[in-house]
């Protein structure tokens, strides 16, 4: 355990904190990536997950989509796409884990729109309501926690894969292990370990936070009965 | 200690990176030239595959009985498993690698484990968990033990479940032994590193990630043949 010892007494150098390129400065930047990646994960997924769960059909597609995702490995998306003429620099790395995002956004805005009770969109049609007041009147107030649930996923998912950005030297958190592994053990083993925990840190922090948004606007009398539905989603998800 | 000791993206030299004709992304040429290293790492990336697969899904079974006979253990074991599956893949192999070397192979085969294990678990338990009451009573009724109920009832009642968890585990650890590309052992990630580090190399990044593609929805269809040959009963029912 004497590694791990070495990596929280590198934690706690301030100046590893503070240096130029320091756990400061990688922390920033790998919540911008992480924010632009999750902006335009949500751009692209929520509208077409909401539109085809509200038309109720390509389920094909969401099933599609999340299938391609994850048998595409994240490092070659993140080596092509600065060769392509996207070019090198920050937009490759948010646009590869932009991808990474819009399955789990894309998957919970289908699967929340197609389960409201279909008995209350007939009971709204009944009252008159046209197709685009039902959408914005019933089914996305009531798809709301499988939104949230969706943006967790989609965030932490984010997070993680941030870290990989520094193989393509996109910089974020990443970088204090790679630096690290250049290092080698023995000189950087302190390093890669108190990367390693920073990462981890920073990644369950995000889940607990987006984990407590998603209590947050989750309606009291549904949280029950949502936390069996999400966990039967995540898993074919 | 510095940060910056990890070079920079080394600078085009010869040619520059840009669309000339000189670095194409698809080149038979560099395949043939290449195709012992090639062989070499595709074999390393089935072989660390199969193998994670094949640990985790011993481990994995076992667990998730446990956490399906005692009631009181399931929530726990789901939510270290959700905990454990949130740690980002390259944390894991930092904590991993000082402990156990850091161009061992037996790390990245750690960290990947892992991460199969979660997977399989949670499909495994909610295979079992859907085996439905009445079909238990029958087995209870028909004179079968614990032990026997599992085997002969429960067991081949949650395989498709147990199948679609390997489906997911298969898949996913495929694109995930490219990680290993950090510490050297990375299989086909190898040559994704390779090439984007030697002058950005199209033609071997592409092989590298065709080829890793190619092997999951591979390894997946077979998967799929294997759940067929094991639940005769299901394939009969559609038919």
């Amino acid at each position: 355990m004497s590694y791990f010892r070495d990596g929280l007494v590198w934690l706690n150098d301030p100046l590893n904190w503070t240096n130029p390129g320091g756990l400061l400065d990688r922390l920033q930047e790998h919540l911008v990536i992480t924010f632009w990646a999750v902006l335009v994960g949500c751009v692209v997924g929520l509208p077409l997950g909401i539109w085809l769960g509200h038309r109720g059909r390509g389920g094909g597609v969401v099933v599609t989509v999340a299938n391609l995702t994850r048998a595409l490995p994240t490092l070659a998306l993140l080596t092509i796409l600065p060769l392509t003429p996207i070019g090198f620099g920050k937009l490759p790395v948010i646009l590869a884990l932009a991808v990474f995002a819009v399955p789990p956004l894309l998957a919970n805005a289908y699967t929340g729109l197609r389960s409201v009770d279909a008995e209350t969109k007939e009971a709204a049609i009944g009252m008159g309501l046209s197709g685009g007041q039902l959408l914005r009147r019933v089914e996305l107030p009531l798809s709301v926690p499988y939104l949230a649930s969706g943006l967790r996923t989609a965030v932490v998912q984010v997070v993680a894969t941030a870290t990989l950005a520094t193989l393509v030297n996109g910089g974020g958190l990443g970088t204090i292990i790679s630096a690290g592994f250049g290092l080698g053990i023995s000189r950087g083993g302190a390093q890669i370990v108190a990367g390693g925990i920073a990462v981890v840190l920073l990644a369950l922090l995000a889940e607990a936070v987006f984990a407590g948004v998603e209590r947050l606007v989750t309606p009291r009398p549904l949280r029950t009965v949502r936390r069996r539905r999400a966990a039967r989603a995540a898993t074919t998800g | 200690m510095s940060f910056l000791s990890r070079a920079p993206a080394p600078l085009p030299l010869a040619a520059p990176a840009g669309d000339g004709p000189g670095n194409p992304w698809f080149s038979w040429q560099y395949v043939q030239d290449n195709a012992d290293t090639i062989m070499t790492k595709l074999g390393f990336h089935i072989g660390i595959t199969l193998e994670t697969v094949v640990i985790a899904l011993l481990v994995a079974v076992p667990l998730a009985v446990l956490a399906y006979w005692i009631r009181p253990l399931t929530g726990p074991i789901l939510a270290l498993s959700g905990v454990l599956y949130t740690i980002p893949s390259l944390a894991l192999l930092a904590l991993l690698a000082p402990l156990l070397g850091a161009t061992n192979r037996v790390t990245v085969l750690i960290a990947l484990v892992l991460y199969a294990l979660l997977l399989l678990v949670r499909n495994a338990l909610t295979g079992l968990t859907q085996v439905s009451a009445d079909v238990k009573d029958a087995a209870a009724g028909m004179g079968y033990g614990r032990f026997g109920r599992l085997w002969h009832v429960e067991l081949p009642l949650a395989l498709p479940g147990i199948v679609t968890g390997l489906r997911l585990a298969t898949v996913s650890t495929v694109a995930l032994v490219t990680i290993g590309a950090i510490i050297g052992q990375g299989g086909l990630g190898d040559l994704i590193m390779g090439g984007f580090w030697n002058n950005f190399y199209k033609a071997e990044i592409l092989t590298g990630t065709v080829l890793c593609v190619g092997l999951a929805l591979v390894l997946d269809l077979a998967l799929v043949g294997l759940g067929r040959v094991l639940t005769p009963w299901s394939r009969r029912r559609t038919s």
